[in-house]
């Protein structure tokens, strides 16, 4: 039986027999560390002998750059911004993490198809619609959900770059100014991402915790998916 | 966007949508373009969309097939991506405004393709469903040789997607059989689709008149109701002409 499976219709061309490693995602609003977390769960994983692939949303080679130019234009309709992400997520779904797990790598993902879908829904799209275009994507083997409360949130973003215009859902018109609109499209994010919660089984992870008590909870976490690693051989480094 | 997504069939609006499918070489561009003409020349607002062109998506398309990055699920989504900036952009706006819309290809171009391709055929519908329905949507029904004919004769070289040499169909990958393979598929495709959609056969091997006149009773028809420029642009132009040479 392949450890993998497919949301729904899944990817032609694709043996599910092949993929051996495994599809770690951290989800969560922003600001909530989610790439501090990657960072530091990769080096962690590395050290304790395990090959591991970080990625995250628009690094795809096909679509990558165009999105990220698109969304400086602010020139996207929702379906099709939604349909662009899905396809820079595709393009990395099968030309980077399938065979990184067909090699038996870790994959660790910085966002998954759970962040796409709801900024799609609050953007407008049919949930049902959006859940379905997704039928192509991975079952991971763990979705860990970095929870802060909204106004955890502001004080991290206000803390590091400020309100970005996309972060802030700017081209929703929700408020009078990037605070009112950033605290009602996060609210509308977060709403979306707890209703996920049950139907795609998140683990939730406090995230307003200090870094270290986080940290340790994602390593537990981590630690109960994978086989563990045979001992080293004194003088030897450790890998698998 | 404040509204929600509309899902196809359920969008109301006052213009009209006309679109026409085949394979390469059925003739439909050239009807499309006489019937393009025809309505200008009756005085409606006419507007018109081709596959595969939204400025913001074409240079990725442009680029993934040139270097042949495409996968089944890439082709099919990045097409998707670029109909939805055309349906959101150039589509829908006109229609809103009354005008009459005419589309060189359409979804069913996508369904037939990434279902060949490989591409669940229920998923590919699913991924349309915002999509507007065309009012008629014409397919212009073509023998193979007949269009093989009219390709190979008529211009450059085949292309490597649009042949399917992305599916190695042809043992020896020679364009010329894996174009007639991957085009013989698609037909196949469209046929299944005729009665789904309730695509108008247009016997693409009648004369090209007798076509014409064909789809332009079918319009007519579906036009009622539908708003005219004050001024018939193309008849007034005409009668100037004519006035200055007497």
């Amino acid at each position: 039986m392949a450890r993998f499976s497919f949301f729904g219709e899944g990817l032609p061309g694709i043996d599910l027999e092949e993929l051996k490693g495994k599809l770690i995602v951290l989800e969560g609003t922003d600001g909530v560390g989610r790439s501090t977390h990657v960072g530091l769960l990769k080096q962690w994983l590395e050290n304790n002998g395990h090959a591991v692939l970080d990625t995250g949303m628009t690094r795809s080679a096909l679509a990558g750059k165009r999105l990220r130019q698109a969304k400086e234009g602010h020139t996207l309709g929702g379906v099709t911004m939604s349909l662009f992400y899905a396809t820079d997520f595709a393009d990395r779904l099968e030309n980077e993490m399938i065979p990184a797990l067909r090699a038996g790598f870790i994959v660790l993902t910085d966002r998954y198809v759970y962040s796409l879908m709801a900024r799609a829904i609050v953007r407008g799209a049919d949930p049902e619609w959006i859940k379905d275009v997704y039928g192509f994507a991975l079952k991971p083997d763990a979705i860990l959900y970095l929870r802060v409360k909204i106004d955890d949130m502001i004080t991290r973003v206000l803390q590091g770059t400020g309100f970005d215009y996309w972060e802030s859902g700017t081209d929703l018109h929700l408020g009078e100014d990037m605070y009112d609109s950033f605290v009602e499209y996060q609210g509308r994010l977060l709403r979306e991402f707890d209703a996920m919660v049950e139907s795609y089984g998140f683990e939730v992870v406090d995230g307003s915790r200090a870094i270290e008590e986080v940290f340790d909870e994602l390593k537990d976490r981590t630690s109960r998916l994978l086989e563990p690693v045979p001992e080293s051989p004194p003088g030897i480094p450790k890998t698998k | 966007m404040s509204s929600r997504m509309k899902m196809y069939g359920k969008h109301r609006f006052p213009g009209r949508l006309f679109i026409v499918e085949g394979i390469d070489g059925s003739g439909k561009s050239t009807q499309l373009s006489l019937l393009h003409k025809w309505l200008e020349s009756e005085g409606y607002v006419v507007s018109s969309s081709e596959w595969n062109s939204s400025p913001l998506v074409q240079d990725v398309t442009r680029r993934g097939k040139k270097k042949k990055m495409l996968t089944p699920m890439t082709f099919s989504l990045i097409h998707a991506t670029d109909f939805a900036d055309r349906t959101e952009h150039y589509i829908i706006p006109p229609l809103k405004a009354g005008a009459v819309v005419l589309a060189d290809r359409y979804i069913y171009t996508a369904f037939a393709r990434d279902v060949v391709r490989g591409v669940h055929p229920d998923w590919v519908r699913g991924l349309y469903g915002f999509a507007v329905k065309p009012t008629v949507a014409f397919y212009f029904r073509t023998p193979l040789d007949v269009a093989m004919k009219r390709i190979l004769g008529g211009r450059d070289a085949i292309k490597f997607y649009e042949a399917g040499m992305d599916l190695k169909l042809s043992k020896d990958d020679d364009i010329e059989e894996s174009f007639r393979i991957f085009q013989g598929r698609i037909v196949e495709e469209y046929e299944k689709m005729v009665d789904e959609f309730g695509l108008v056969v247009i016997d693409a091997t009648l004369s090209i008149e007798e076509q014409q006149a064909q789809m332009r009773k079918i319009v007519t028809e579906a036009l009622t109701g539908t708003k005219k420029t004050r001024i018939r642009r193309w008849l007034d132009l005409a009668s100037l002409a004519k006035g200055s040479r007497e």
